[in-house]
């Protein structure tokens, strides 16, 4: 990377560095402000210095929600990756001009409204849903489990959401690759399994990585999907900011899990935009 | 001794109704450096990736010692391909892009690290085992490309276009180096080209094709000294081309004068001889002898080429004179000048 080639169209970027200064980190960094300061007995905010609420976001009852929601967050990242690279490689290799449908096909769901998904879920997956009606339908009259309100309801409904996305990351390393690549190892004398493990795979962790973590971190902050589909008592970090803001009235705190939440978002960004640039091996000449 | 490694008979590939290979039929033998030799489009990356098992031939058969390979796929085969494209392992450091094929072989760490090692050194590129392939010349790819296929010492090494993407020095740096190489290892050799002057170099058989079929096949000299279609004979080395007229045995040119030259049997009426531009010589004692005017002349050092304007054609001749030959004599746009050929030196062929 020349830096004269850098500095030129940097420019270019003001419009919307100003747009995301204005109104996006300033109003951020105010919320966040907040979790330096003491809550008023009736709500609001007392203008008190403390380290009380990040404090509490360490207290290991709201620890255990963090695990909680990122061991979610993880599973279903991860499902939606397996999923979603299957159907990203069964793209790729089709005949060039039928990708375009194929993909947009694949991400159709993404254009509708994100609430009807959900409930469309709720449909679905309850007592007296589709499932249960298939499964009556099949002649099975035993016990069927609970499917609605569970953490498997909410894994279900957050790698649906997000799988599109991740077909569309995985699906661009991917039809990038020089097909002769893998012949060439083919050739050497690998099997299509050691080919796609020892070849494809390292070349496309890139979208691997960007999809993983992108499921990953919306998941984790998501307070609509636990709300809809775990039913009322199950709680996700995301549930629990909310409640802060919207219904305990308690800001600062509020403000103290969303920051310690940003913080795991934000190590996450930036270990994979560094994992990306080394597994492509296309990190310049001096990489 | 030459025994026979690969047989081709009949091998086709059509896809949909586009024959890209078209009924080839081919032996080469043990040791051999072979050149396919075509036009774009000729179906020569076509045929050795039928060779190397990536194209099922929809007829025909591929049979390499001895045995009927056709269906085998590519990592079975004793045989490897260099791409075009190289297709370098982008994530894997020279030394592990060459180590590769020999770790699918199954080859005990010491032994890979060894050959890895030697074909380093036969390539020059030791001290650059290390670097990934972005951080190569275009050069050096082609050698790593080139040490990945070679070090698994196959019966067979197919190179689709290995030096397409150099420079003309280095390409000629290079077909030595192949040469140096091909004697070293043993292998036999099919290189793709569309370049005739590098096959003539480099090759000890070559073959020609044109529209996915086979035109010849034989030594360069051979193709070069007795091209047996007017295709072969202008797609290799340089050619002049006279329309002539067949009455009897004798051939006319337009403008009445006798060409003398071999005449086919059962050949047509209209024909067209042919001679090469260094088989014209001047002032002389020859069946042939043409005068003309000098349109143009470039100096090359050793030799010394121009274009004469004739009565027999529209087209100029091209000669070819050593710097010996035109030594003191005036060669200058606008000079007369008779030349002459010898019926030997003259090919005739359907026009
Ligand atoms: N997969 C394919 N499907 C349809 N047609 C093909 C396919 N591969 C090659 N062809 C056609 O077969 C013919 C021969 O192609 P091929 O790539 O073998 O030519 P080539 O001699 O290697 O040319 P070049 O010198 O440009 O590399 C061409 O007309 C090409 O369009
Ligand atoms: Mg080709």
């Amino acid at each position: 990377m020349s830096p004269v080639k850098d500095r030129k169209p940097l420019y270019l970027m003001t419009p919307a560095l100003a747009w995301l200064t204005a109104f996006m980190v300033v109003p951020c960094l105010l919320i966040l402000a907040l979790a330096f300061f003491r809550r008023g007995i009736y709500g609001g905010i007392e203008y008190v210095f403390t380290l009380e609420n990040l404090a509490m976001v360490v207290d290991p009852l709201y620890a255990r929600i963090f695990l909680k929601s990122a061991g979610i967050a993880g599973l279903a990242a991860g499902i939606a990756v397996v999923v979603g690279y299957a159907a990203a490689y069964a793209i790729a290799a089709m005949p060039r001009h039928r990708q375009p449908a194929l993909l947009f096909f694949a991400v159709l769901p993404f254009w509708s409204n994100y609430l009807i998904r959900t409930y469309a879920w709720i449909v679905l997956l309850n007592r007296e849903g589709l499932i249960v009606h298939l499964f009556r339908w099949f002649g099975y009259e035993g016990e069927l489990p609970q499917m609605l309100y569970t953490e498997t309801a909410v894994v279900i409904g957050l790698v649906y959401n997000y799988l599109p996305f991740v077909i569309l990351a995985c699906y661009a390393p991917l039809s990038r690759l020089n097909p002769e690549v893998a012949e060439a190892s083919h050739d050497l004398g690998a099997s299509q399994w050691t080919t796609f493990r020892r070849i494809t795979l390292p070349m496309t962790v890139p979208g691997i990585a960007a999809g993983f973590v992108f499921v990953f971190v919306l998941s984790i902050g998501n307070f609509v999907t636990p709300a809809l589909l775990g039913g009322g008592q199950f709680q996700m970090i995301g549930n629990l900011v909310y409640a802060q803001f919207l219904t305990a009235n308690d800001w600062p705190f509020g403000a103290a899990l969303s920051m310690a939440l940003i913080a795991v978002m934000m190590v996450l960004l930036t270990a994979q935009t560094f994992a990306s640039e080394r597994a492509s091996g296309q990190g310049g000449r001096d990489a | 001794m030459t025994q026979v490694l690969l047989s081709l008979s009949d091998v086709e590939k059509h896809f949909g109704r586009v024959k890209a290979v078209d009924g080839v039929s081919l032996d080469i033998v043990e040791n051999e450096f072979f050149a396919l030799l075509g036009a774009s489009g000729s179906g020569k990356t076509t045929l050795l990736r039928m060779l190397a098992g990536f194209e099922l031939p929809t007829g025909g058969q591929i049979v390499l010692d001895g045995k009927d390979v056709s269906q085998v796929p590519p990592n079975r085969r004793p045989v490897n391909l260099m791409f075009q494209s190289y297709a370098l392992f982008p994530h894997m450091s020279v030394a592990k892009n060459i180590a590769y094929g020999l770790e699918m072989e199954g080859l005990l760490r010491r032994e890979i690290t060894a050959r890895v090692g030697e074909i380093l050194e036969v390539i020059q590129l030791a001290p650059l085992a290390n670097r990934k392939p972005d951080q190569l010349s275009g050069g050096q790819r082609q050698r790593v490309a080139l040490a990945r296929a070679l070090v698994k010492r196959p019966r067979l090494l197919l190179l689709d276009e290995p030096l397409g993407a150099l420079d003309k020095k280095l390409r000629g740096e290079m077909q030595l180096e192949l040469k140096r190489i091909q004697a070293e290892f043993g292998i036999t050799f099919i290189v793709v080209t569309h370049d005739q002057e590098e096959a003539l170099v480099m090759a000890d058989r070559i073959a020609i094709l044109k529209d996915g079929r086979l035109l010849q096949s034989g030594t360069p000299r051979e193709i070069y000294e007795y091209p047996e279609t007017r295709y072969a004979a202008d797609f290799i080395g340089q050619m002049n081309f006279i329309p002539v007229t067949r009455s009897g045995d004798l051939l006319f040119a337009r403008n009445g004068a006798r060409i003398g030259g071999v005449i086919p049997a059962e050949a047509p009426e209209a024909l067209v001889a042919a001679v090469r531009p260094e088989r014209l010589y001047l002032d002389a004692e020859a069946e042939n002898v043409v005068t003309g005017t000098v349109r143009s002349t470039a100096y090359l050092g050793l030799d010394l080429h121009l274009h004469l304007d004739t009565p027999l054609c529209d087209q100029p001749l091209l000669v070819r004179l050593t710097a010996d030959a035109a030594e003191g004599r005036d060669i200058t746009e606008g000079a007369r000048l008779t030349l002459g050929w010898s019926a030997r030196d003259t090919r005739v062929f359907p026009a």
